[in-house]
């Protein structure tokens, strides 16, 4: 093995080098106050060892049993059941600092609503209840919507933004590249910071929300430092999805579908619910039942209709022709004679159930919220009947 | 008097700055790692880390001066030191827990992760081996504390800033936090010699 006169050489100094590293460790490291001492005596040495750590043993086992014997907590079970129940996304959407404060608040506290952990959906809402002896509501599901539909090729930018990519980032570098100071950046804070894996960039560097996944827990609209993410419930389905505040000229120059504050919609919707303010239309939540009629009359398509489908409406054999329908179509699609049974234009017809919702015996069907008008009648009819 | 503040500020000077238990004395690293990821962490471990050495600095003087020095059973330094700590660090879970409780959701995970730190068993040893006096080590542990709260905020900071940088993929995560620490402790050794113990 060590044949060669060098090797053995080298042998040596290893060890020297080894040696010496062992004894200079002796006296570096961290500290000692161990002194050499002449003589040891052993017997003495011995005892006071065993008796010394005996003793700290025994002082401290009897300590934290006390301590955990005074100080214990006691814990309901009920938390434990609760927080299985909930969806452990810890975004805050509940209003309390973490899962577990919301479990013990809604266990202790009987004021707080069992409902309020979104991302459990119904299903965890009603097993809070059940858990807690509270009533659960059902509660509308809220989707965060993206205000702008600024994309890459439909928007001017300013500069070349070369820094990191993130919007918090480009947002530093004067307000972003984007001409548009309201408008989205596009870098996908958004995407990154949602816990769901709801949102998606598109091709076109805007970000695009999963309907089924979205949860409503508001940590995108947070993260944004545009602001352009509102979350909203689901049923408010046509909004303005622009904030630009810039005079119609300007909006129009940066961007192709920006809010120009035209005032086209305002004038056409049947209930007064878009308000131009500060060349920016908004749509009064409260008022606007979803039409859709501004959405096909805006000539930017700044107005974003967020039902997926819209069914056209069609007349059963139920009608009694009282003409309700007729009178309330915005666009006209609905004809028929007095007592007759209406038809109602497919071309013309957009889809937006006023119709479906106006008429008194439920004869059209075929819109977005036939089911939900069905529903409802048939509970009032179960109501008055008993 | 005076010559007495004086050694103390030397010491608080020497522990968090000089001696940097981080990056002079390198303990103490796996917690760094792990905690300086990000800044609320970092900030958490810092504030429980400094008031865990402080009193444990304490006590651990207290047996060690009062106890085992007359009995001449110092060769037990290190088992006693860890006993006291690992003691002190369950006592103060279960009392933390009852007592404080906004506190102890906050920063109660951060405990059981300081009974592992090499720093803190490091402090008590020096306290020993250099016969501080009893304010001395409080003002040793105090340094330490600082210094230990300065390196993580160092390196939460940065370390939040290279989540989003182009790190090449071999280096990304660990190697680079590494490398970046190996850097600070370079830049750190321009205190060496400020001030002459």
């Amino acid at each position: 093995m060590m044949k060669r006169p060098v090797d053995k050489i080298t042998a040596v100094l290893l060890i020297l080098i080894l040696l010496v590293a062992a004894v200079s460790v002796a006296h570096a490291g961290v500290g000692g106050g161990i002194e050499a001492k002449e003589k040891v005596d052993l017997k003495q040495l011995m005892t006071w060892t065993l008796v010394f750590l005996a003793g700290l043993g025994t002082i401290f086992g009897f300590g934290l049993a006390f301590a955990a014997k005074r100080f214990s907590v006691k814990v309901d079970p009920r938390v434990e059941q609760v927080l299985d129940v909930l969806a452990h996304a810890h975004c805050g959407a509940c209003g309390y600092a973490g899962c577990e404060q919301y479990a013990e608040a809604v266990v202790k506290n009987p004021e707080v609503a069992p409902n309020l952990c979104i991302p459990a959906g119904a299903g965890g809402a009603e097993a809070v209840a059940l858990i807690t002896g509270k009533k659960a509501e059902v509660m509308e599901r809220i989707f965060s919507r993206i205000m702008c539909q600024g994309a890459y090729s439909t928007s001017e930018r300013r500069f070349n933004y070369e820094g990191i990519q993130d919007c918090r980032a480009a947002v530093l570098a004067g307000g972003g590249d984007k001409s548009c100071i309201y408008g989205c950046l596009g870098f996908g804070t958004c995407v990154r910071v949602c816990p769901f894996n709801a949102m998606s960039m598109s091709e076109d560097r805007l970000p695009v929300v999963d309907l089924d996944k979205c949860t409503g827990c508001r940590k995108c609209e947070a993260a944004c430092p545009k602001k352009v993410i509102e979350v909203l419930p689901s049923s408010k389905a046509v909004l303005v999805a622009c904030h630009s505040k810039d005079k119609g000229g300007d909006t129009r120059k940066k961007c192709q579908t920006g809010c120009i504050a035209c005032g086209i919609c305002v004038k056409v919707c049947p209930f007064d619910a878009p308000k131009i303010d500060q060349n920016l239309s908004r749509i009064d939540l409260d008022k606007c039942r979803v039409c859709g009629l501004c959405v096909t009359k805006c000539p930017t398509k700044a107005i974003v209709d967020f039902i997926p489908v819209r069914g056209k409406a069609f007349v059963t054999d139920k009608c009694i022709g009282c003409q309700s329908c007729k009178k309330i179509c915005p666009v006209s699609a609905s004809s028929g004679e007095a007592k007759q049974k209406h038809i109602i234009d497919q071309s013309r017809c957009i889809g937006c159930g006023l119709c479906t919702a106006k008429c008194p015996v439920q004869a059209i069907d075929g819109t977005f919220n036939a089911a939900e008008v069905f529903r409802l009648a048939l509970e009032k009819k179960r109501k008055t009947a008993a | 008097m005076g010559s007495e503040f004086t050694r103390l500020f030397e010491l608080v000077i020497s522990a968090s700055l000089i001696n940097n238990f981080v990056f002079t004395r390198f303990l103490g690293l796996c917690i760094f790692f792990g905690v300086s990821r990000k800044m609320e962490t970092a900030v958490g471990m810092s504030i429980t880390f400094t008031s865990v050495m402080i009193i444990s600095a304490a006590l651990s003087w207290v047996v060690f001066t009062k106890v085992m020095v007359p009995l001449e059973i110092t060769f037990l330094e290190i088992i006693v030191f860890i006993g006291v700590i690992a003691g002190l660090v369950q006592a103060s879970d279960t009392i933390m827990r009852k007592v404080a409780s906004g506190l102890y959701y906050k920063l109660g995970i951060y405990l059981a992760l300081i009974s592992t730190n090499c720093i803190i068993l490091a402090v008590p040893l020096v306290s020993a081996g250099e016969k501080y006096s009893f304010i001395q080590s409080l003002a040793f542990g105090l340094g330490s504390g600082l210094g230990f709260a300065l390196a993580l905020i160092i390196m939460a900071s940065i370390r939040e800033k290279l989540e989003l940088a182009d790190v090449p993929v071999p280096f990304r995560g660990l190697p680079m936090a590494f490398v970046v620490t190996g850097l600070i402790a370079l830049a750190f050794t321009g205190f060496s010699g400020l001030i002459t113990m």
